[in-house]
């Protein structure tokens, strides 16, 4: 449905795209990840005939972005980072207004604005001013605007960001119910939005490609070793930390145990297994046959940092770098917490 | 049919915000200032000149349609600049214009529906000052051609500095840049005859050409003259051309 080939997109002085190429079957839901500048916009913006590529092509369902920009742009659906919505303007008139720009035929269009307005539950504000609605209405009227003309694609930028947690929930069941009749591209820097709606990972750093894989593959490489948090109190407050630390690296699976701090007699160890071996049960009979007191035992989430420099590490280091500062600064997610555990 | 649709969306952006009434509003005092004064200054001469027992009633066309043209056409100068600011900057500034740009139309049915609704205003705002030319009409007997000449005249030149304003509101996303340049740009098209004026050299008088006053004088005098048209016809042209080219380029610079 979208092909992409050798993509390179050239500002005056730098590159956002560095030479991408990627397919996506119809149907399907692709994730698009990336930190903030990593050049997913500008894809974005190629795909949907905003810019052209400097070098390289493009095409969605057949037609090239250069070469037939009209028959792209019926059949693609967009919707930018911030919802390009017209203030001074009600929500049914401006559906209406979209409506008739996207060519959707006079008559079609009542049904078409009743039919996405209750799909994206915008019913209840359609007499609102743009310029008056909440963030979560105006990103729905953003995506009710985009499908409003049924396209093949749909391509979404960051669309839950600047959503409060409901409606960032809201927002995926809406796009998980519209896989069906349509392929999505969305873009996202949130790793487990990208777990609970797509079924392709696209993952591009510094404007390069660095990995595409289905999101099966994608988290059982990440989830291969687990990392577990452990507290342990030695019951007569005598055993040395460098005691409890071999005895660790004893149980089987370990391959390594870092000890972290030591307060009040409570000792933090950080533990590290070996490609898919559960630990956790061994670490616990450990502890506890020890004759210490285990305080606390829990598995720890891969955060996303680690993640992004795990897949950008063996690719390139500077990507890493950049991966590194753009992910201290996302917001950590609970739900990957939850997940891992 | 969507470069209608893209007029009707301007238009109705006009009326909801408080541009349209400003701009008309403006236009009716100051151009009503203007027509006071004219009629006031005509009611006094032709009775003056009545007491000095001349016979024929003076000519309400020479006396006040004339100069009044030429001062309205300069408070739309002033008006003209805030029509178009906002066009293509507001677009550009809040990003609907990625909405536009994505969208099956062509860049010139997105410049043409704007402009069509930026000349539709200012013929909205040309059409309050019709009431004034009724009150003409009420009381004398004024000649409806060279008037109706003038009126087109007004309706040209506006036209065609609206196209060269929307052309600069296609280079910034800032409103005010836009209407300041765009008044600058205004102005001075206004004012290049003064050129031709002192110096009398082939480059002074291609210059004085370029000026839009220049051309207004014929239609204000009630005579329509081809050469004028044409100066006015490609002048809008010319501004159109510009604008889609500058769209075009957004996509690069974007």
């Amino acid at each position: 449905m979208i092909k992409v080939e050798g993509l390179t997109k050239r500002y005056a002085r730098n590159i956002a795209v560095d030479n991408i190429s990627f397919e996506v079957e119809k149907g399907q839901i692709v994730g698009f990840l990336g930190p903030n500048g990593a050049g997913k916009t500008t894809t974005m913006r190629v795909l949907t005939c905003f810019m052209p590529p400097t070098s390289g092509s493009a095409s969605v369902a057949g037609f090239d972005v250069q070469q037939s920009p009209m028959e792209v742009k019926r059949r693609i659906g967009y919707l930018p980072e911030t919802p390009p919505l017209y203030p001074d303007m009600e929500v049914a008139e401006y559906l209406d207004f979209v409506g008739r720009i996207k060519g959707i035929p006079t008559a079609d269009l009542p049904k078409r604005i009743n039919d996405v307005a209750e799909k994206c539950a915008i019913g209840d504000v359609k007499k609102k001013l743009l310029g008056k609605l909440s963030k979560g209405y105006r990103q729905r009227v953003g995506l009710a605007q985009a499908i409003l003309h049924n396209p093949d694609v749909l391509i979404l930028d960051e669309p839950t960001s600047g959503l409060d947690p409901h409606q960032i929930i809201e927002t995926r069941d809406l796009i998980k119910g519209l896989a069906g009749d349509h392929t999505i591209i969305l873009s996202t820097h949130i790793l487990p939005e990208v777990e609970q709606i797509c079924g392709k990972v696209i993952i591009i750093a510094k404007g390069k490609l660095v990995a595409t894989d289905s999101v099966e593959n994608l988290t059982s490489r990440l989830r291969g070793s687990e990392t577990v948090a452990i507290e342990v109190i030695p019951q007569d407050g005598s055993a040395p930390p460098a005691n409890v630390q071999s005895r660790l690296e004893q149980v089987a699976g370990v391959s390594r145990v870092i000890h972290k701090e030591s307060k009040d007699g409570r000792l933090h160890f950080t533990v590290e297994s070996l490609e898919g071996r559960h630990i956790r049960p061994g670490l616990a009979r450990a502890v506890i046959e020890s004759g210490w007191n285990l305080n606390e035992l829990h598995g720890m989430a891969l955060s996303l940092e680690e993640i992004f420099l795990e897949l950008t590490a063996s690719h390139k280091p500077e990507a890493a770098e950049a991966l590194k500062e753009a992910a201290a600064e996302a917001p950590a997610e609970p739900s990957a917490e939850e997940e891992s555990k | 049919m969507n470069t209608f649709t893209i007029c009707n969306k301007e238009m109705q952006s006009y009326f909801r915000s408080p541009i349209a009434y400003t701009v008309i509003a403006l236009w009716a005092l100051v151009g009503g200032f203007f027509f006071y004064f004219g009629l006031s200054f005509f009611v006094q001469r032709s009775m003056e000149s009545a007491m000095q027992g001349q016979a024929f009633p003076m000519d309400i066309n020479e006396w006040i349609v004339r100069p009044l043209l030429s001062n309205v056409n300069v408070v739309a100068l002033f008006l003209i600049p805030m029509i178009t600011m906002r066009l293509f900057a507001e677009e550009k500034r809040s990003g609907t214009i990625e909405l536009l740009m994505t969208s099956p139309i062509n860049d010139i049915e997105i410049v043409l529906g704007k402009w069509l609704a930026a000349v539709g205003l200012y013929s909205i705002m040309l059409g309050v000052s019709v009431l004034h030319m009724a009150i003409l009409f009420r009381y004398g007997q004024p000649d409806w051609r060279p008037l109706a000449v003038g009126y087109l005249g007004l309706l040209l030149q506006g036209a065609c500095l609206l196209s060269i304003g929307t052309f600069i509101s296609t280079c910034t996303s800032n409103q005010i840049v836009a209407g300041a340049i765009g008044f600058a740009v205004s102005l001075l098209l206004f004012v290049l005859n003064w050129v031709s004026e002192f110096g009398s050299s082939v480059t002074d008088r291609v210059i004085g050409y370029l000026s839009v006053q220049a051309h207004f004088e014929s239609f204000s005098k009630g005579v329509l003259d081809s050469k004028d048209i044409v100066f006015y016809v490609t002048m809008i042209i010319l501004g159109l051309f510009l604008t889609s080219r500058s769209l075009e380029s957004v996509r690069w610079r974007a």
